[in-house]
């Protein structure tokens, strides 16, 4: 017998006597919370174990995820940047198809209050000269859209037709400096002929020296040179100035934000002045 | 061994506390397992300290396993260094008496104090005390026995044995 052996065996038998001494306290001894000690221990233990596994796995488990998992995390953030964007465009459009709604809305509102018989279009171009101050609508003689046919908004009076083509017209806008319509102030009735002054102002002429206007009064058309109809708003009077002759020089900003005009409605009803001078003619 | 063990618990009740300067006092049954330990090896001694402390425990209406737990591991690593080392000058042999009590005592204090049981205060004292006390009877032992006749023979067969 050797005395690695002996060493051996009598480490065994150690660890049994020591194992019978823990059996036998713990059957006599409870912990604190009335449970018996070798389980508290041993749970105690077990539990320091499986908090350890667990935190390796974890730590594993992380750097999984935060390291080697991110081998795809640029191709899915490269897809998401490109669904984003998409999506991105088609709330754009949405936002844009609500507004055309608004404007349709605003538009068939005004169609509804005015009792002549008027064709919507939509505005498909500027002008193609800075110039001219025009703008081409999506609707043609096909439509019914004659020349000198006046053009409208919810918001005033936009120019009238001057060139129409089967499918498409351009449309002279009231602030080109070869437009003019005949205007009354709506407050006094002080008669005048509104001429574009180019960019997006009017000029109020031929306004009586002695007639009552001021800034701030509102503008319309009077339906005298046969293309407006009667009645519908040009803008306001900005400034009032005397010019030493006859006439007043009065400034009128358009009712139309001419910029952002995206509709508008085609008046095919004829005025009554026109229809006098048609009249006349035959 | 039993024998040794029974008669080491006979005069520890016996006599009561062998008092030296207050409340210093020995462990017999302490040094016969040591003793035995460092005579016979580290199987006997384990066995010894399992049984003399199992019996202590029993008769001092401990939890009876504290002690025996504390002597079984006393008893394990006391027979280790005597195989290990040569301890038969009266030296080492105090040294490993005075150690055994040491860690005996740490041990035993340190099992009823973890499951609150009893607590001991600052005994540092008394189990020096108790260390020095034992390892001077341990010492003055093993001198008594070794000038019986033919002790030192048996002793050496003894180890012969074991080597084998």
């Amino acid at each position: 017998m050797t005395l690695p052996d002996i060493r051996q065996r009598s480490g065994y038998l150690f660890l049994a006597v020591i194992l019978g001494h823990v059996l036998l306290i713990s059957a006599q001894v409870n912990s604190a919370r009335g449970v018996p000690v070798l389980e508290a221990v041993t749970f105690g233990i077990f539990s320091e174990v499986q908090r350890t596994l667990s935190g390796g796995l974890s730590g594993i488990q992380n750097v999984w995820s935060g390291y080697i998992g991110l081998r795809h995390v640029k191709a899915e953030n490269d897809e998401l940047k490109r669904q984003l964007a998409a999506a991105q465009v088609t709330g754009q459009e949405q936002r844009a198809l609500a507004d055309r709604a608004r404007g349709f809305a605003a538009l068939l509102e005004l169609r509804q209050h005015v009792k002549l018989s008027t064709t919507a279009a939509e505005i498909i171009g500027g002008a193609a000269s800075a110039d001219f101050l025009t703008l081409t609508i999506d609707k043609g003689t096909r439509d019914g859209l004659r020349p000198d046919m006046a053009v409208i908004a919810p918001a005033g009076v936009v120019g009238r037709i001057v060139v129409p083509s089967a499918r498409s017209a351009k449309v002279q806008l009231l602030t080109d400096r070869n437009a003019a319509a005949g205007a009354i102030v709506e407050r006094t009735r002080a008669q005048g002929v509104v001429v574009g002054a180019g960019e997006d102002r009017l000029q109020m002429e031929y306004v009586s020296e002695v007639a009552d206007v001021v800034a701030g009064d509102v503008v319309v058309t009077s339906g005298i040179e046969g293309v407006y109809p009667k009645g519908f708003v040009i803008g306001r009077v900005e400034t009032v100035e005397k010019s030493g002759t006859a006439y007043k020089r009065i400034t009128v900003r358009p009712a139309v934000d001419f910029s952002s005009l995206e509709e508008a409605l085609v008046v095919l009803t004829p005025t009554p002045a026109k229809e006098a001078g048609q009249g006349v003619q035959e | 061994m039993i024998l040794a063990v029974s008669a080491a618990l006979a005069l520890q009740t016996t006599l009561a506390r062998f008092l030296v300067r207050g409340a210093i006092t020995v462990d017999l049954v302490l040094v016969v397992v040591v003793y035995v330990a460092l005579s016979a090896g580290p199987t006997t001694g384990l066995l010894t300290g399992a049984f003399a402390g199992l019996v202590q425990d029993a008769l001092s209406s401990n939890i009876i396993g504290i002690g025996g737990l504390s002597k079984t591991i006393v008893g394990f690593l006391a027979g280790i260094i005597g195989t290990q080392f040569i301890v038969t000058q009266p030296l080492p042999r105090f040294v490993v008496f005075f150690g055994g009590t040491m860690l005996h005592a740490v041990v035993f204090m340190g099992l009823y104090m973890l499951l609150d049981l009893r607590q001991f205060g600052s005994p540092y004292g008394a189990v020096t005390g108790q260390a020095t006390a034992n390892a001077v009877v341990g010492v003055v032992a093993f001198q008594l026995v070794e000038l019986l006749p033919g002790a030192v023979e048996r002793r050496r067969a003894a180890k012969t044995r074991l080597r084998r």
